[in-house]
């Protein structure tokens, strides 16, 4: 299963990746495979300010949908939209292309908090 | 007659197979204390005494093929191919479409409506039915508010009164405001929307029958960012310019006056239809074309991520079961009309009122209260309590006059005419009403 | 290789005439109607002949299944035959307006008077509104119901939380929330029915409702309801019943005598109306005396010897649907209930609960797993054998001729194959299911490759839904048009 050590992760599979000032979100591999071919990704609208653990987006497969979390506090200051035409970017680059939004966040401990990979790596080892 | 196949035999053995001896025994984890009430039902029938009774039961209604009632429910002509080809077990008898490759024939048949309404309204795209045009109306508005992330609704009092009171039951449970717009001589007055509001709905024709001009409702909606539900009745839009082309976003309505019987209110089915970019927010059941894998085309449930089986309770409605039977009715009517067909009974619809209004209108005391133009039904106040005129006509074997709530005013009855009625139908109730009301 | 059956609008020939209507008196619609307001270019249905239409939904037709036409077990949904009669019974009343003078539809308001005492009387109800026009929205008007009757006492503010199973239907959850409320999952236990323990630990003042079903959606009955109901009232909760299975009990148990307080029926599940591919349905919602007051406008009610309907009601939650509900269903219901009897009703509970029980046992015997192995009610939840999948299964029934169980529910159990025979299927066609379903186990586990590609001789084969919900294709436009 691929884990990059390059970023932290939460507990509900999303991974938070610092870019300077910025924290950009997607799922990881994990979550990607586990949901099957997903569909239709909606992001949320930048500007919109969120809480950690707050639902703000949502992935779907042809027989699910998830909520996806954000890791941190923050604004959202851009979203991914490509994923409107291909949302299969979510399924073949989760870490790269595949990525869903932007935080600024509001507090820099929160992200500090998150899980790192080996931690991670664990939290999928329980679930599978 | 209960329709069960087993015989005594039957039964014997497949207790036996079970271990058990009596049929008491399948309920063995059902608590003693609540276990074989008396039920107080009537004895049973068989086909031929039920159908006896029922049709006793019949003959105590007077039926209203040649209705002049309105209120969104009238009597048309209904080709003697629908309920033919309506009645075939397949699609009588089928679930949902759970299993494309055994339900082409339901999904390939929704996919065709689908188009259909979406030609009819001139919009994108339409959902494959909901429960009637209340129902339709209500989830619009809903939807309206999941787009725009508000909670505030402008209804005008054009909109059919039943609608507007089951709008009023959803919004409330969701704790949305609901505000309506008295109308003013007939018609939706115009007005200005806050950034609070996120629906803004009107009906044309209206419930009196009047055509609105609805562009400067909706400029002023757009201008607030707000989304337009527009109710049509859908015969209506064989000649009436389509709420897609007037600039609405959502267009919902009742189904009945597309192939479907009366059915004493129900019944029919509603509609639902809107822009491209409010797709993944339409409640229900929607049919997409695709492909097998030999490359056959195909069709399939669709966006199925919205609804209740999966989404629970973020699903954006709870709605599992629509009009299936009822919209393919409505479809196949369009079908065979065609057009040229469908054109002509809407305008044969909206001769025969007018017709009818010209001299209706000549009786003393009678005054038109739906402002010029309207479609096929009108409104007029006329010099007796209403009931009782319906009343009077009904001992004449005739409906008509069917009594507008207080809200629009005193004495105000809704009539309709159709392509059913001919030149001496119109007469009989041109009569009669001038001896109800002298 | 097979061509692709045509959609009707190919079928479309300019100027070609269906049903003729007779000729539109001569009258000026731009005059009439406003010449701003009329349509430029007319719908573009299809242009085609009578026969040419009566030949494309035959044929349609020919490629889809039905209760008629083959065995459907589907889980929670009942495919019971549908009787004829209540077609031929539903006619007769299908030229009745909504607006007539109640004096001259007696007939009609008899039947809907009369049916809405049979359906109190089945479910141990005091009162019954007919108006739900299918299952969820009866759902809707039932918690809608007991939102008001918090809101009456000052508690709407505090009770805000609705428990659900985790074996729930969907439209459990999603019709608490149309309803306001939150929503709260209460876990299972290992036997498969709720978690007595865990219910009552989320019991308490913010709790408005607990929906249940009964059987639930393992087919299994809640043994403990008794006890958890009276949990539930002591606290002031209210216990909504979700009819989807009420066809286990008819007869042999009421909802209202376990203690729900509300309760909606699907008439074309349970009463025999049939489901028409999607509805219409018809969702009556039985209330105890207490909701009554709140039940929608109106009902109808029987004076002097006369059927009226009941406008007042001041404390009713309002309306719910257009008109009286969807009364051509509830004829059908009335027919179904009239032939049956108190008798006939008790023994169609019966032979449905018989038929799954055998069911269950002779596919135990042919190597399916069983996870709840007890006696079930009116259905039971099956799993393939050997890492077999649900899906692959279902898709192999196909060509057997069978129309497959509901798979993937309940969410609580993984391949999960929910099987509901009903009453109205003959020992010989359960025995005969069970060699399809022992062969296609035998021949899936000996070749994964042939039932990773069923069906094979369906009128289309599997069918890319992801494509279809990447880009859906949601009407029919003519080549070359975007």
């Amino acid at each position: 299963m691929n884990v990059p050590a390059d970023r932290k992760y939460t507990r509900s599979h999303e991974w938070a990746k610092q870019e300077g000032d910025l924290i950009v979100v997607g799922i990881s591999d994990f979550a990607q495979e586990s949901l099957g071919d997903v569909v239709f990704v909606e992001v949320p609208e930048a500007g919109r300010e969120v809480e950690a653990g707050e639902a703000v987006a949502v992935i779907e497969s042809v027989k699910t949908a998830s909520d996806v979390y954000a890791p941190v506090s923050g604004k959202v200051v851009e979203a991914n939209e490509a994923l409107a035409d291909e949302p299969e970017l979510v399924n073949g680059d989760p870490y790269g292309a595949g990525w869903l939004f932007k935080i600024e966040p509001s507090d820099p401990a929160e992200f500090e908090a998150l899980l790192g990979a080996e931690d991670y790596l664990k939290v999928i080892e329980e679930e599978s | 007659m209960d329709f069960t196949p087993h015989t005594p035999d039957d039964v014997r053995a497949m207790l036996e197979a079970l271990g058990m001896q009596e049929l008491r025994e399948l309920f063995a984890d059902l608590p003693d204390a609540i276990l074989e009430p008396e039920l107080n039902l009537p004895a049973p029938l068989s086909e031929q005494e039920v159908l006896e009774h029922v049709s006793e039961l019949a003959a105590k209604n007077a039926p209203a093929g040649k209705a002049f009632l309105g209120g969104g429910q009238r009597p048309h002509f209904i080709p003697s191919i629908i309920p033919a080809l309506v009645q075939r077990g397949e699609f009588l008898t089928a679930y949902t479409p759970y299993q494309p490759e055994v339900s082409q024939g339901v999904l390939q048949a929704v996919f065709e409506y689908q188009t259909m309404i979406a030609e009819l309204t001139a919009l994108d795209a339409s959902n494959a039915s909901l429960y009637d045009g209340a129902a339709a109306l209500a989830e619009g508005v809903l939807l309206a508010l999941r787009q725009t992330r508000r909670m505030g609704v402008v209804v005008s009092q054009g909109v059919h009164p039943e609608y507007r009171q089951v709008l009023a039951t959803y919004l409330h449970a969701v704790g949305a405001e609901l505000r309506t717009v008295n109308l003013q001589d007939g018609l939706t007055p115009e007005m200005e929307f806050g950034d609070e509001i996120g629906a803004v709905v009107l009906q044309s024709p209206n419930f009196l029958g009047a055509i609105e001009n609805p562009a400067p409702w909706i400029e002023a909606a757009h201008a607030a960012r707000a989304l337009v539900v527009y109710v049509a009745d859908p015969l209506s839009l064989a000649l009436l310019k389509p709420p897609g082309r007037w600039g609405a976003d959502i267009a919902v309505g009742d189904g009945q006056p597309l192939g479907n019987p009366m059915n004493f209110g129900g019944p029919q089915f509603g509609y639902i239809a809107v822009r491209e970019k409010l797709v993944r927010q339409l409640p229900g059941r929607l049919v997409s074309q695709t492909h097998d894998v030999d490359g056959r085309r195909g069709y399939v449930l669709a966006l199925a991520a919205r609804e209740q089986h999966i989404r629970r309770a973020k699903a954006k409605s709870n709605i599992t079961t629509n009009a299936q039977l009822t919209a393919l009715m409505g479809a196949m009517h369009l079908a065979t009309l065609g057009p040229d067909g469908f054109a002509e009974v809407a305008k044969a619809s909206v001769a025969r009122a007018h017709a009818l209004a010209a001299e209706l209108i000549r009786l003393p005391g009678v005054e038109l209260v739906t402002p010029e133009p309207f479609f096929n039904e009108f409104a007029l106040r006329l010099p007796r309590p209403v009931q009782s005129v319906r009343a009077l006509l009904a001992e004449r074997g005739l409906h008509a006059a069917a009594p507008v709530s207080q809200e629009y005013g005193e004495n105000i009855a809704l009539f309709a005419a159709t392509e059913r009625h001919g030149d001496s139908d119109l007469h009989e109730l041109v009569q009669a009403m001038g001896e109800v009301l002298s | 290789m097979k061509r692709d059956f045509p959609v009707l609008f190919e079928r479309s020939r300019a100027g070609r005439r269906g049903t003729l209507p007779p000729a539109p008196p001569e009258v000026d619609l731009a005059s009439l109607l406003g010449g701003d307001n009329l349509r430029e270019a007319p719908p573009r249905l299809p242009e085609v002949d009578e026969l040419t239409v009566v030949r494309h939904y035959t044929n349609l037709s020919r490629r889809q299944v039905g209760v008629d036409t083959n065995f459907y077990p589907l889980g929670s949904c009942t495919m019971k035959y549908n009787p004829r009669v209540n077609e031929a019974a539903s006619a007769l009343f299908a030229e009745l307006h909504p607006y007539q003078d109640p004096d001259t539809a007696q007939g009609a308001l008899q039947i809907m008077y009369e049916l809405q005492g049979y359906l109190a009387e089945i479910t141990g109800m005091d009162a019954v509104t007919l108006q739900p026009a299918a299952g969820a929205h009866g759902e809707l008007t039932g918690m809608l119901l007991i939102r008001a009757y918090h809101e009456s006492r000052g508690e709407g503010e505090q009770r805000r939380v609705v428990l659900v199973p985790d074996s729930a239907h969907g439209s459990n959850p999603a019709t608490a929330s149309m309803a306001g409320y939150e929503v709260q999952e209460v876990p299972s236990g290992p036997d498969g029915e709720v978690d007595l323990d865990a219910l009552r630990a989320a019991l308490g003042p913010q709790v408005a409702a607990i929906m249940l079903t009964n059987p639930n959606t393992l087919g299994l009955f809640e043994r403990k309801i008794l006890e958890l109901i009276d949990a539930a009232h002591d606290q002031g909760v209210q216990l909504y019943y979700d009819g989807a299975n009420l066809n286990a009990i008819m007869g042999w148990a009421r909802p209202g005598d376990m203690g729900f307080d509300v309760i909606h029926l699907n008439l074309h599940k349970t009463f025999s109306t049939p489901h028409g591919g999607g509805g219409p349905g018809s969702g009556p919602v039985g209330a105890k005396a207490h909701l009554a007051p709140f039940l929608p406008l109106p009902l109808v009610k029987r004076e002097d010897g006369r059927y009226l309907l009941d406008y007042d009601r001041p404390q009713s939650i309002g309306r719910m649907r257009s008109f009286y509900g969807n009364f051509g269903v509830m004829v059908r219901a009335y027919v179904y209930i009239r032939m049956l009897g108190a008798e006939g009703l008790k023994k169609a509970s019966a032979m449905a609960v018989l038929n799954a029980n055998y069911l269950r046992k002779k596919l135990a015997e042919v190597g399916y797993r069983i996870p709840y192995d007890r006696l079930c009610k009116h259905e039971f939840i099956a799993q393939p054998p050997g890492g077999l999948k649900a899906l692959d299964v279902a898709k192999a029934l196909l060509d057997y001729g069978y129309h497959p169980p509901t798979i993937y529910f309940p969410l609580i159990v993984k391949e999960a194959m929910m099987i509901e025979p009903t009453e109205t299927e003959s020992q010989e066609t359960l025995d005969e299911y069970v060699s399809a379903m022992a062969e296609i186990a035998r021949r899936g586990l000996e070749d994964p490759e042939w039932i990773a590609h069923t069906p094979y001789h369906t009128p289309v084969r599997r069918l890319d839904e992801v494509a279809a919900n990447r880009k859906p294709v949601l009407r029919w436009r003519p080549e070359g048009e975007d």
